[in-house]
């Protein structure tokens, strides 16, 4: 059972070409791709979204947009950047890179992971289908009850969001399940858990979080759905329904997603500083358990999110407490990683760049949370622009830096050519002058009393000045994003990259850039955490033309995320037979899969 | 049922892949019914009508379908231990019988479920009936869902398909099938017996 | 040397950010004992986070500076980590921690329960958008202009009718949801005379922007005859006067429906109106009360504030006129 399968000479592994080929793929370094695609252009409009609302809240009185458009502007932004940004670009990150960091050919279940990326792109469909027909869902990404009920939201607009959530949370769990048996059980002879990359680990314990969290999240969207569609009262107070019970539902799931986004990064992070430093990361052992322990405080501390709904003192404490906690294991996380810089020879590579600006960054986010820990400080706080400041330090001064410090040193393995270093520092600047011009004034905001979520502030109140700083800064954002896609198009005549190009330690630095179809000719022995520095494991100048057994293609998986998509749709538009219609043609689907002929 | 199914790969742990994403997928489940089941206690008592869940549980007769599910879980561990001692007929059987088990239970809902709907408590009647209809009828498409599988891996070994090199199908199906037996025992002891 | 930005920028950012009031919704000029303590608890822990901030940053900088790459540099030597140093820094945060939280958790009782001695007891109702204060002891009923004695503890019993709205007066505390089928509870002693703005904090809908709200604390001479005002009928305008005939136009028109004015209409769904001509604002504290702004908001309150439950009314000129001299006469 365990023994060593070397090379399996069966069929020679040719992906399938063309769109087909795409579309069949369950090549996890392709769905990888077709995930950072996705979530890269609904970066761009969830950004856009951002300059929209910026725009409006630039002057008082402002009327670049209706109240009404507002809302639906700030709803769909939180929920693109969380949902069809961060989580999918996350996910183009465990997808591409963490097989080759563990050594493995494929994830476990490659249909599955396929059939994850394309429930993805449906559900994130959907819920910008709201646009479409002037009903994009606009109750607020945390689209609290009772303002979601069929009386004070009449529309279709919130259905729009259940669906597309409900479409996003099945791909997200699947994704999830797929990436814990692939990391627990797919790594290379010799990879224990503790020689596994930090960004393989952290992928570990998000894919857990995400698991255990979206569950209650699930069922509180299913009362809400049961509420609007069949005329159930569960958020109701009249019928002794409680809105409170939505609030606790979604941030039990709500605050470990922070972390979903979050941990991700951190593990990008912890793989960047040691390869630019030249120096092992400091404290691996440490930051390991101090990501599960994040995860782990962070399902116990959701009610921080409500101290305003009164939960009374003693409940307000002990959530207070449990806030407090996690700073620990976060601050233990940083100084881990400045000492992995102390003693190195830095190299500001852009990626590098990244990195460096994460940490600066998300201390600022969070020391104002540890601010907002405190319930009395944080019901002036809550619900103010002081929040909104601190959740985008975290979010794009930590989760976005991460990510894309990520994307600057794994682009020339995923694409075999390099970014150009010059405009990525041109990125990297505009980002942090743009980001601290955008949030840092809204610190200020939030003390000085201006509410989230207000589409209009009148004169007079002294926010004139910080919103229109804060506006500028977000244009400022908007051109680092131009200079990153201006680099994206200018790489495709980039420089072609070495196996190695940073003299990284990991073993997706052992094979060729990009990596062929089968990853690994023969599957690695690892005997350290840092094949490349410590087992004299030699980077691959040539690709092995190794008679490899790669996973074929399928089109169950895309027809089964057809099938949800059609029943979704049949929901919105209130159409039993669609919905029926979309779910036989999903199990059939199911059952062809399962009947198929797959060999790994 | 051919993914993964007959080339052992090595794996990390030496378990088979679908065994541990089944277990994770159980860990998974177990938030989504700790949910409902939070659902219906926190709502417990707060419905301003009536009919309540004293007036209206029948719990001789959910006694009779609890024991039907239990049994089944015995059913179970008889299927599979057929199918290791490749003794087919003892396989088809208890596999069937597992299945049909599940179909006895779900037959009893139904009865139960349109008992209440005549005694006046529907859907939306009120937060009880809500909370009630969500939790057993997530827990009802479970064992549907259960079911389905084990009768599909049944109608596979009548046409010789499903032999012993099918064990760790079986055996993945089974943890499913006990997961959803347990979650009834918590399901009937918090709703039925604890009014 | 591009590095030193990163410092400048902040620096610069709090000095062009902290000018450019004044601020008069601001939670950091507190004017009540709740608001007060709130306040130099958060300056305490700002002064803990801008210690903190400074140490880790300096470090960061200092690391990047001083182990930048040179040409022809010695290979870092590998170290993989030193129990001390891990040990030194799980302490130091947590010490810092505890330092917040003794003080934080003092204050969370403090300031939840009822003070004791003399309270004033205020209902605060949050609607779709306005918000109704009653005042239970008093028999007095308003809209979105609370009155209070200063000096005298108020307990603020916060609900509301519909969704969840958020009752918060930054300079004279933190603030608190109104939520259907609860009622929260705030206490806070309001120490200066003043107007303090007020605002819905929880999004509501369409015109959350737009569910403003004042409190004006006054002497306790003042509040007596503010509520002694309320607490008396109107004086009827003279007959044949302009505000006669809108009291004609009132009370046969839509308004009644909806406002209640003593003794003409019982309407339960927009503000009561009964003292209306005494208020300084309309439309939720989002407007002044002045006769162009109220023939305005007759003429098409939607136009004004989006969503607003008050349909424009099928009304002539001459009668908005009227309309208004009455609705001003109701001090």
């Amino acid at each position: 059972m365990s023994t060593t399968a070397a090379a399996l000479p069966e069929q020679h592994a040719t992906p399938a070409q063309g769109i087909w080929g795409w579309i069949t793929t369950t090549d996890h370094k392709r769905i990888g791709v077709m995930y950072g695609s996705a979530a890269v252009l609904w970066f761009l409009v969830g950004g856009l979204e951002a300059l929209l609302i910026r725009l409006q809240l630039a002057r008082p009185g402002a009327e670049v947009v209706s109240a009404e458009l507002y809302n639906a502007l700030f709803t769909m932004h939180g929920t693109t950047m969380v949902f069809l940004f961060l989580m999918p670009l996350a996910a183009a990150f465990f997808n591409f890179i963490v097989p080759l960091q563990i050594g493995a050919r494929d994830v476990a279940f490659p249909r599955l992971n396929a059939f994850s990326f394309w429930v993805f792109l449906a559900g994130g469909l959907l819920m910008n289908g709201g646009f479409l027909v002037g009903a994009a869902p606009d109750a607020g990404w945390f689209g609290y009850a009772n303002l979601t009920s069929k009386q004070y939201s009449p529309g279709p607009a919130v259905d729009f969001w259940i669906v597309g959530l409900a479409l996003l949370g099945v791909s997200s769990i699947a994704a999830a399940l797929n990436f814990i048996i692939t990391i627990i059980n797919l790594r290379a002879p010799g990879m224990k858990l503790l020689r596994m990359p930090v960004f393989a680990w952290m992928t570990l314990v998000t894919a857990f979080l995400i698991v255990l969290a979206f569950p209650p999240f699930t069922i509180g969207v299913v009362y809400l759905l049961f509420d609007r569609f069949f005329g159930t009262q569960f958020y109701l107070p009249l019928a002794g329904g409680d809105p409170l019970l939505w609030q606790h539902l979604f941030w039990i799931f709500g605050h470990p997603e922070v972390y979903i986004l979050v941990l991700p990064t951190m593990g990008m992070v912890s793989e960047v500083l040691p390869v630019f430093s030249r120096k092992p990361l400091f404290g691996y052992a440490v930051i390991i358990y101090s990501g599960i322990m994040i995860g782990f405080l962070g399902f116990g501390v959701w009610s921080h999110h409500m101290f305003s709904v009164g939960l009374g003192p003693v409940a307000d404490s002990v959530f207070a407490a449990g806030t407090m906690l996690i700073a620990i294991p976060t601050g233990v996380k940083i100084f881990n990683w400045i000492a992995t810089m102390w003693g190195g020879q830095i190299r500001f590579t852009t990626a590098m760049l990244f990195a460096i600006g994460f940490i600066a960054m998300f201390v600022i986010g969070g020391l104002s949370g540890v601010m907002h820990s405190s319930p009395p400080a944080d019901l002036q706080q809550t619900d103010s622009y002081f929040v909104v400041a601190h959740f985008h330090y975290v979010l794009f001064g930590g989760a976005v830096l991460g990510i894309f410090s990520g994307l600057y040193y794994w682009w020339p393995k995923i694409f075999g050519r390099f970014l150009d270093e010059r405009i990525g520092k041109w990125h990297f600047w505009l980002f942090m002058i743009g980001l601290n011009l955008t949030f840092f004034p809204m610190h200020y905001l939030g003390l000085h009393g201006m509410p989230r979520r207000v589409y209009t502030y009148p004169e007079g109140l002294g926010f004139d000045r910080m919103n229109l700083i804060a506006t500028v800064g977000a244009f400022v954002l908007a051109l680092g994003t131009i200079a990153f896609l201006w680099n994206v198009v200018r790489s495709r005549r980039g420089a072609p990259a070495p196996a190695d190009p940073w003299g990284g330690a990991t073993l997706e630095w052992s094979i060729t850039s990009p990596p062929p179809v089968y990853n690994f000719a023969e599957l690695p022995r690892v005997e350290s955490r840092l094949p490349l520095w410590d087992d004299g494991v030699q980077p691959r100048t040539q690709p092995d033309h190794a008679d490899v057994h790669v996973p074929p293609g399928s089109f169950w998986p895309v027809l089964v995320a057809a099938g949800l998509f059609v029943a979704g749709a049949g929901a919105l538009l209130h159409s039993l037979i669609v919905v029926l219609g979309g779910l036989l043609f999903a199990v059939v689907s199911i059952y062809r899969w399962l009947f198929e002929p797959f060999e790994m | 049922m051919s993914d993964h199914a007959t080339t052992q790969h090595y794996t990390s742990t030496g378990l088979d892949s679908r065994k541990l994403a089944m277990w994770a997928f159980i860990g998974s489940e177990c938030m989504l019914f700790g949910a409902l089941i939070s659902g219906y206690l926190v709502y417990k008592g707060r419905s301003v009508v009536g009919p309540t869940p004293e007036e209206i549980l029948n719990i001789p007769v959910t006694t009779v379908s609890t024991f039907v599910l239990l049994s089944s879980s015995l059913f179970m561990v008889l299927a599979l231990a057929g199918l290791v001692e490749r003794n087919m007929a003892k396989a088809k059987l208890w596999t069937f019988m597992t299945g049909l088990g599940g179909l006895v239970f779900l037959g009893f809902q139904y009865y139960e479920f349109s008992s209440f709907v005549h005694e006046g408590l529907g859907l939306t009647t009120n937060l009880f009936a809500s909370t009630f209809y969500t939790l057993t009828g997530t827990h009802g498409a479970h064992v549907a869902i259960g079911v389905t599988i084990l009768l599909t891996c049944w109608v596979q070994m009548l046409r010789g398909k499903f032999g012993p090199e099918k064990a760790p199908v079986l055996e993945v199906a089974g943890l499913y099938w006990h997961f959803v037996d347990v979650i009834w025992i918590v399901i009937f002891t918090l709703i039925y017996l604890l009014t | 040397m591009r590095l030193t930005l990163r410092t400048v920028l902040p620096l610069a950012l709090l000095v062009m950010a902290s000018c450019g009031g004044p601020f008069p919704q601001s939670s950091l000029d507190p004017r009540s004992d709740f608001a007060s303590e709130i306040d130099s608890l958060f300056d305490g822990i700002m002064i803990l986070a801008t210690a903190v901030f400074i140490v880790v940053e300096v470090l960061l900088l200092v690391t990047i500076v001083r182990f930048r790459r040179r040409e022809g540099g010695p290979e870092p030597r590998r170290i993989f980590g030193h129990t001390g140093l891990e040990i030194a820094w799980t302490m130091a945060p947590a010490f810092v921690l505890v330092l917040i939280a003794v003080p934080t958790i003092r204050s969370v009782f403090r300031t939840a329960s009822r003070p004791a001695g003399d309270v004033l007891v205020v209902e605060a109702i949050g609607k779709q958008w306005w918000w109704e204060f009653r005042y239970p002891e008093l028999g007095v009923v308003t809209a979105n202009e609370l009155h209070l004695p200063v000096n005298q503890t108020v307990e603020v019993a916060i609900t509301s009718t519909d969704v969840i709205h958020s009752f918060w007066v930054p300079r004279l505390g933190g603030k608190r949801d109104a939520i259907g089928g609860r009622t929260n509870r705030i206490f806070f002693r309001p120490d200066s005379i003043g107007e303090y703005l007020g605002q819905c904090a929880e999004f509501c809908g369409v015109s959350h922007a737009n569910m403003r709200f004042r409190v004006y604390v006054d002497e306790p001479g003042a509040f007596d005859a503010w509520v002694a005002r309320q607490r008396d009928v109107p004086v009827e305008a003279d007959s044949g006067s302009l505000a006669a005939q809108g009291k004609t136009v009132y009370s046969t028109s839509a308004c009644i429906g909806c406002h209640t004015v003593e003794g003409v209409s019982a309407g339960a769904v927009g503000p009561n109106l009964t003292h209306f001509g005494g208020r300084r604002t309309i439309g939720s504290a989002v407007f002044d009360n002045s006769a162009e702004q109220l023939a305005a908001w007759i003429r098409n309150a939607p136009a004004m504030k989006p969503g607003v439950l008050m349909p424009p009314l099928e009304l002539a000129d001459d009668q908005i006129a009227a309309l208004v001299a009455y609705l001003h006469s109701l001090q």
